[in-house]
């Protein structure tokens, strides 16, 4: 084996994993709130253009992915205004926000097409960038990569050990009882849409600052629809949701060197993988009696306070 | 909270609707209503904006515009999809008034021929199809000629030896290209060797990306794409290797990495057909143009091409438009060692327009 090789292949897949975790923390911190976002695409795409866009007028880094977070979160907050406030259909809206952000995103970023971002300096840690295959392989990134995984931690600590992420949960378990017991149903969901629409936003212009990295209509080409599998496929649990990242990421990866390296294998199956995995996740969590794999109950359902 | 929550959402609205207003759309369809002129309509399925294959159909009817002057008017509608949605756009520009309807995508044949039964006096261009009839045309472009040149310069300018190819679907279009690149470039190099990898789609820039970086890690120095975005190109640029453009000339993202581009150049052949409908001159054909047509061009070739290549290049375009040197000539073998062209002889279309088969040489099978 080569293992230059086998350092940039896993080097690769970590990058094309990386929108897929941003986005599938973003989607996951909604649905443990009871929120069912499947505007994830629109939000994506939109975030892509605002951080391209940023990065294109000059700006450093930070700014271009606060600025793409900020788009993902303005959007959000629409869906939070219609979803929250108008009881509109949550998932009527979600697709229309879809279709909303893609549409925006081509109108607004004609003018990015064939302009080039300034590329992203890769952050060697100390060290261990230096041990052989793994320091090239995991040690040699653009911060967004390390960031990603810290963002997990942070989503793992805040659900499970603060008081506030108990309220959350609490909200997307149940939201009459919350509600019963004093908190602000509606004010949890809020926050939780736009940390969710900020994370998408990061997520797209992941994309379009590292990955690819230019813009252009479409491109983010399904990979919100993947970020909502992946979280059903972690059963609602932020590291299982980089675990899923990875895998999803690891296949489509492999598949194209193995095609380079001749390896025989109908690409179409590779291709599909990702999926059969994900609905056979679902099948398994259907079959399952356990609290642990359930989604949250009030997943989706709306909210009316009595008055 | 909750009214925070309503102000900022209404904030967020009344900024989208600023941006709405301030990016206005682009015109959907040009209207200058005039009896006596041509009226020719253009159905595409992208954006304009695409800078590729709907961009250059675009620049095709910008040229007839130039090109006639106030004698036509031109209109058209992008982004229609493929399927029932296009026969009602096809249908509704017919109704219009549209003397002459070119449809510019594969997926627009059958709505094309249905509303072509419907409106007998106008006459309909389909671009890249095969289903005709007395008031319907089809043209596409022989863009093989390119692949041969870019084979020839790829051959030339590898180190490694190894060329990436980056390939959309298995249909003989795109076959078509890898074979005829691959007979160019082991013309001048034995040595060269072809690594493909399909990525199951014409969009997917992360995807393109991924796979222009899977053929880089393998040892590949040159890239071909036959995929939509300008994703490849600009990775090539990132990682200090060659690529070829495709449909359009996509410089701008590789200023450096480019080495030329195949460009899909409609507009000699709109400003033909439009004139000979304007003069009564018009009739069905089937044209598949090459370098001869102009239909297919290369971009200026790049600063990293040497002389003795670039001469090379330019003598091997100047030969296949003058004919005296077709891109598929024996002997050539199919992959699995049949012979398929003997010495001297050259493909006929049909052979070309159906093509399912590798020639010898190139590894791997088709999907």
């Amino acid at each position: 084996m080569d293992y230059g090789l086998l350092s940039s292949i896993i080097h690769s897949i970590l990058v094309a994993s990386t929108p897929l975790v941003f986005a599938g923390l973003g989607a996951l911190i909604q649905e443990r709130a009871g929120v069912l976002n499947l505007g994830i695409e629109g939000l994506m795409i939109v975030g892509a253009l605002a951080g391209f866009a940023t990065a294109v007028a000059g700006s450093p880094l930070l700014v271009s992915i606060f600025v793409a977070a900020l788009a993902g979160a303005m959007l959000a907050s629409i869906f939070a205004l219609l979803v929250l406030r108008l009881y509109a259909n949550p998932v009527a809206t979600g697709l229309a926000l879809t279709l909303f952000g893609l549409g925006l995103a081509a109108l607004a970023g004609s003018q990015y097409v064939g302009q080039a971002a300034p590329q992203v300096a890769v952050w060697e840690i100390p060290f261990l960038s230096q041990i052989p295959v793994v320091g090239r392989a995991l040690f040699s990134h653009d911060p967004l990569v390390y960031l990603s995984i810290f963002t997990a931690f942070v989503i793992w600590w805040f659900l499970t050990k603060s008081r506030t992420g108990l309220i959350l949960r609490a909200v997307g378990e149940n939201h009459t009882s919350a509600h019963a017991l004093g908190f602000s149903v509606r004010g949890v969901r809020f926050l939780a849409i736009i940390c969710g629409g900020a994370l998408a936003g990061i997520g797209g212009s992941y994309l379009t600052l590292v990955q690819t990295p230019l813009f252009v209509e479409g491109m983010t080409a399904g990979r919100g629809w993947i970020a909502l599998a992946l979280v059903v496929f972690a059963s609602w649990r932020p590291f299982r949701v980089i675990a899923g990242a990875y895998l999803f990421g690891s296949v489509s990866i492999i598949q194209l060197h193995g095609q380079a390296l001749g390896v025989s294998i109908a690409s179409q199956w590779l291709s599909m993988l990702p999926y059969i995995v994900t609905i056979g996740a679902l099948v398994i969590i259907a079959g399952r009696n356990d609290l642990t794999h359930k989604p949250p109950g009030a997943l989706g359902s709306i909210f009316r306070e009595s008055k | 909270m909750n009214k925070s929550g309503v102000v900022l959402g209404l904030l967020a609205l009344v900024a989208i609707a600023v941006a709405v207003v301030l990016f206005k759309p682009a015109e959907k369809k040009e209207k200058v209503v005039v009896a006596d002129k041509t009226k020719v309509g253009f159905v595409y399925v992208g954006p304009v904006a695409d800078a590729g294959w709907t961009y250059e159909h675009d620049r095709g009817r910008l040229a007839v515009e130039k090109q006639h002057g106030n004698k036509v008017e031109t209109v058209f509608v992008e982004s229609v999809s493929e399927g029932p949605d296009a026969e009602r756009v096809i249908a509704q520009m017919a109704a219009d008034g549209a003397d002459m309807i070119f449809t510019t995508s594969f997926g627009y044949m059958n709505p094309t021929i249905k509303v072509a039964k419907q409106f007998p006096n106008v006459k309909f261009e389909h671009a890249t199809g095969y289903k005709r009839a007395d008031n319907v045309a089809t043209y596409s472009s022989r863009f093989y000629e390119g692949r041969h040149v870019l084979g020839l310069i790829a051959g030339k300018m590898t180190k490694s030896n190894t060329i990436g190819y980056i390939a959309s679907f298995p249909i003989p279009e795109v076959v078509r290209g890898i074979n005829a690149a691959y007979l160019a470039a082991k013309s001048v190099n034995p040595e060269v060797q072809f690594k493909v990898i399909w990525v199951s789609t014409w969009f997917d820039p992360g995807k393109e990306a991924d796979a222009a970086k899977a053929l880089i890690d393998q040892g590949a120095d040159i890239l071909m794409q036959h995929t939509d975005s300008a994703a490849p190109m600009k990775i090539a640029e990132e990682r200090g290797i060659y690529a070829f453009g495709q449909a359009s000339d996509q410089a701008a993202y590789g200023p450096n990495a480019q080495l030329t581009a195949i460009i899909d150049d409609w507009a000699p052949y709109y400003v033909r057909r439009v004139d000979e409908a304007m003069n009564g001159s018009w009739s069905s054909t089937d044209t598949w143009g090459g370098f001869d047509t102009g239909m297919v061009a290369l971009a200026p070739y790049g600063k990293a091409v040497p002389d003795d290549v670039k001469a090379m290049a330019r003598e091997a375009h100047k030969a296949i438009t003058e004919g005296r040197l077709h891109a598929f000539t024996g002997p050539v073998n199919k992959q699995d060692g049949s012979p398929w062209l003997k010495a001297g002889e050259t493909a006929d279309d049909g052979t070309l327009l159906g093509m399912d088969f590798y020639v010898e040489g190139i590894e791997g099978s088709l999907p």
